[in-house]
């Protein structure tokens, strides 16, 4: 990350006293660790010693001044985990990967640390890797996790657990899937559809898998905005007068494919509401 | 004007000020250790604690960052307040035992043992060195680094500070600074100001013709 984004990250931030903690969380975001050369930025944009903010990026166990690997493994030793075996648990990383908790191994590959708690004691011992939990974690999984992590093949794991299905969806108005196999996401269909604001339209993207509502948007629309979705084929709106339960805007309604009830997401940018409706098939 | 009843003595005292100004003004003594004029207070070494209320809702409160209110009862040398003091000390001790300060401290309450683990530790992160360089010295060289057990008083990154002007006033106010001198391993030292320590025991050209500060030699009394 270079000066100018460090610069402008202190510009959004304000320069006030409260603004440190989410410049460097957001310098870490970017960077990954914060980098010597951005606490000194800091400082001296902020007119802070350098003291200063090296004592609050010290201080909170968010922060690191080390590099960080590509892959983040944390083992959780909370006292739940511990007395169900966590401690073995770190000890077989350790061996296997070959470094101490808090270490990175020396292909910048895999950092491995611990935590004290992820507040998820009844899965208990649990191991968090990129952001994928594995509860109830044994000494034998460890190998297993490694390679999931070193392969990033969590993706396909993820339909195999019980909760996620997949749904498919076509216009409430003209029948026409809605579906896309020429671009998949997280290993399956998208869902394609058009977004339209301010007279800017695109498409628009979700993934098929019920849980993973991300959308990503052809143009970038502003945070917040309410945007109109619709059909790709017929054009009508999905906009039906329903409101989304988490923040109010409208609901844009897709019928399931197998006409089995209704699949509506918010249409707010940033929000992700979302709703199935099985048994309300009349549209 | 605060009323304000001291040891039982009723005063009037200036609004604003704190338990220990009141105090010391009339005359009460309260030991301190990271508590310096000209600095803010900071609370951190709980030996200036006195009791104030009355009661069952009595309780024990630092004097140096606790500002006096209307009707305050304050006792500064209860045994409960004695009690905790010496504690205080006896804590002080098991961590820093070689300070000068800290058994001078001890000596004066009667503290002759202490009943824990004994280290020596260099540092009592009272936090003196750290108000003296940014308050006094305008220069915010060193500060506090980590936290709880890994907590520590040095420059950011562990390398000679660009605003460390070698002013000698973070050792000047350190009450455990015998051992915050390394003497002649300025590389060891806090804020490498102690490179300016030249002592005339050791070799010349190591150090040049840099001054020292310490009266009388720190360096010399080690050796």
């Amino acid at each position: 990350m270079d000066t100018k984004g460090i610069l402008e990250i202190i510009q959004r931030n304000g320069k006030n006293h409260a603004g440190i903690i989410a410049i460097l969380e957001e310098i870490q975001e970017e960077c990954s660790y914060l980098p010597e050369e951005a606490l000194r930025l800091v400082a001296r944009e902020t007119g802070r010693s350098l003291a200063d903010i090296y004592g609050v990026a010290t201080f909170y166990k968010a922060f690191s001044l080390k590099p960080k690997g590509r892959h983040c493994i944390s083992a959780c030793l909370g006292t739940a985990c511990h007395v169900r075996g966590a401690q073995k648990i770190v000890e077989e990383f350790s061996q296997e990967l070959g470094i101490k908790p808090g270490e990175t191994t020396p292909d910048n590959e895999i950092t491995f640390e611990t935590v004290n708690c992820l507040g998820a004691c009844a899965l208990g011992p649990i191991v968090v890797s990129d952001g994928h939990y594995f509860a109830n974690v044994t000494a034998r999984k460890v190998g297993e996790i490694l390679r999931d992590t070193r392969e990033g093949t969590f993706d396909s794991d993820v339909s195999q657990e019980a909760h996620p299905f997949l749904i498919e969806v076509s216009c409430p108005r003209c029948g026409r899937s809605l579906m896309d196999s020429g671009t998949s996401l997280h290993g399956h269909p998208s869902i394609l559809i058009t977004a339209s604001m301010n007279g800017k339209t695109g498409w628009a993207r979700i993934p098929s898998l019920y849980g993973h509502f991300s959308r990503t948007h052809e143009h970038d629309f502003p945070a917040d905005t309410i945007i109109q979705l619709s059909c790709p084929h017929c054009a009508s709106s999905f906009q039906d007068g329903s409101r989304c339960v988490d923040c109010g805007a409208p609901l844009a309604t897709m019928r399931l494919a197998d006409n089995s009830g209704v699949f509506r997401i918010c249409t707010r940018t940033g929000c992700d509401g979302h709703l199935l409706d099985i048994g309300r098939a009349e549209l | 004007m605060i009323n304000i009843t001291i040891n039982g003595l009723a005063v009037s005292v200036e609004n604003g000020s704190t338990i220990l100004e009141a105090a010391r003004f009339l005359g009460f003594p309260i030991p301190t250790l990271c508590h310096h004029e000209g600095l803010t207070p900071y609370g951190a070494c709980r030996l200036c604690v006195v009791e104030i209320g009355e009661g069952p809702g009595a309780r024990l409160v630092s004097s140096c960052t606790y500002p006096v209110e209307e009707g305050l009862k304050v006792r500064t040398a209860s045994e409960r307040v004695v009690r905790a003091r010496r504690m205080i000390i006896e804590l002080l001790l098991a961590s820093c035992p070689q300070s000068k300060v800290i058994q001078d401290l001890a000596s004066a309450h009667g503290v002759r043992t202490q009943r824990f683990k004994q280290e020596y530790e260099d540092c009592v992160l009272c936090g003196l060195c750290v108000r003296m360089c940014s308050e006094q010295m305008m220069a915010g060289a060193i500060g506090f680094r980590g936290r709880g057990e890994e907590r520590s008083i040095g420059t950011p990154f562990d390398v000679q500070s660009e605003v460390c002007r070698f002013c000698g006033g973070c050792m000047h106010v350190c009450p455990a600074c015998q051992l915050r001198c390394t003497y002649n391993q300025p590389e060891k030292a806090v804020c490498n100001a102690c490179a300016n320590l030249a002592p005339p025991c050791i070799e010349k050209e190591q150090y040049g013709d840099m001054m020292c500060y310490m009266n009388p030699c720190v360096a010399c009394e080690i050796k």
